[in-house]
């Protein structure tokens, strides 16, 4: 096991200089058929975990369906990892004017 | 079976509100108990919005809801030509929610006819209820849309939540199709449109509204007489534009809050016995005379 716990903490120095476990989660809450927070800001690598608080079922598309939760019923959640930096706009199919955006920024050391 | 036959099978009795299209073309409605001697026309049921799955305060026992509703279908004295399901089968496109609900809509004595609601199309939208009634009568079709002719009547069954991001809405492709489709169609023939999401603004800040719903009320605004059911909004309103009359129905499942009397739409939770009132099934009887419908609470 040693040699392989070496080479993933070399891997990690490399990819950015931070390990995995560096990555945060955030929790998005689906409440009165709200988003929030919405925008939500987070960096690449970061997981967000949407949680459905209401009565009603929700679901979290993106706008260029690069992901879908599929339908999240009452108390449900999803979690989706952005591996890259942007905006990401995205709605509920079943109540299409709930929209909301993730903001996506490079890790740091990578924008300058 | 011979139309005269026909025409005395579907013959109301029992009670409730029907609807029936007669030789005329008009629609009307009558309760069920009165004299259904005069019930020589066409008949069927709507139902609609069982969201089966759904498990919160609002009905914790949606099954047993739509069970009801056949069960009552199923206790009237002359059975409709067909029942018709205006979507939202399910509540989350699960395979084992379309499975109860065939089983329970399997219990119909009548022929059943569906087309989807947003609810059934989530994940990969139309796979679960495509592989659940593909297999069942006109909705062989891939696309979904389908009409049929009968006792005189054309039926049109539209899809107009195929585009999430603008739902409603029936697309190029559709209203290309229901062109076609009216174009074979006599001025006098009785049309009866079936959708999920209304298809003129009911209320658009719920997503009560279908985009291009107008591009399709245009093209029929030149019939006599025409007749658009749907559901997704959980309660009944009637509207009317022109010849077109426009019926929204209850739901099995719960109601709604009517437009703009709360923050939002979604499920209302009510005590079971206000409940009972406020969901149902919907009676309809195309018979001479002026237009009307039915609908029938479970409490």
């Amino acid at each position: 096991m040693r040699p392989t716990i070496f080479i993933l903490a070399i891997a990690a120095l490399a990819f950015g200089g931070a390990p995995a476990l560096a990555h945060g989660t955030y929790t998005v809450h689906i409440k009165d058929f709200k988003y929030n927070p919405a925008p939500l800001r987070i960096s690449v690598g970061d997981r967000v975990r949407f949680i459905n608080d209401d009565q009603e079922a929700h679901t979290v598309t993106a706008t260029d369906k690069s992901f879908d939760s599929a339908g999240l019923d009452t108390g449900d959640s999803w979690t989706y990892t952005f591996k890259k930096s942007g905006t990401y706009s995205y709605f509920c199919t079943l109540h299409p004017w709930m929209k909301a955006t993730v903001i996506v920024a490079a890790p740091k050391g990578k924008s300058s | 079976m011979k139309r005269s036959d026909f025409l005395s099978h579907v013959a109301w009795t029992g009670s409730g509100i029907v609807w029936s299209v007669a030789a005329s073309g008009l629609l009307t409605s009558r309760a069920f108990a009165q004299d259904a001697s005069a019930g020589t026309g066409l008949s069927f049921v709507q139902i609609s919005d069982s969201h089966i799955g759904f498990h919160q305060a609002a009905n914790p026992n949606v099954s047993g809801t739509l069970r009801a509703a056949v069960d009552a279908i199923n206790a009237l004295d002359v059975q409709p030509a067909f029942v018709i399901h205006t979507g939202d089968i399910t509540h989350l496109s699960k395979p084992e929610q379309f499975d109860t609900a065939k089983q329970i809509l399997s219990g119909l004595k009548a022929p059943l006819f569906t087309l989807p609601g947003e609810h059934d199309f989530l994940g990969s939208p139309g796979q679960a209820y495509f592989a659940a009634f593909s297999g069942d009568r006109v909705q062989n079709s891939k696309t979904g849309w389908y009409s049929w002719d009968q006792g005189g009547v054309h039926f049109v069954a539209l899809v107009n939540v195929f585009n999430f991001e603008k739902m409603g809405l029936l697309g190029a492709d559709q209203l290309a199709w229901l062109q076609r489709d009216l174009a074979a169609q006599h001025k006098s023939t009785p049309i009866v449109v079936f959708a999920h999401v209304p298809l003129y603004a009911l209320f658009p800040q719920w997503g009560w509204t279908t985009e291009d719903g107008s591009k399709a009320l245009s093209m029929l605004a030149s019939f006599d007489r025409v007749t658009v059911l749907n559901g997704h909004i959980h309660q009944i309103i009637r509207h009317s534009e022109g010849n077109i009359q426009f019926a929204s129905a209850d739901a099995t499942a719960y109601p709604q809050p009517k437009p703009g009397t709360a923050a939002k739409p979604g499920p209302v939770t009510l005590p079971q016995g206000a409940l009972l009132k406020s969901i149902g099934y919907r009676t309809v009887n195309l018979n001479g005379g002026s237009p009307g419908i039915g609908d029938r609470p479970l409490g």
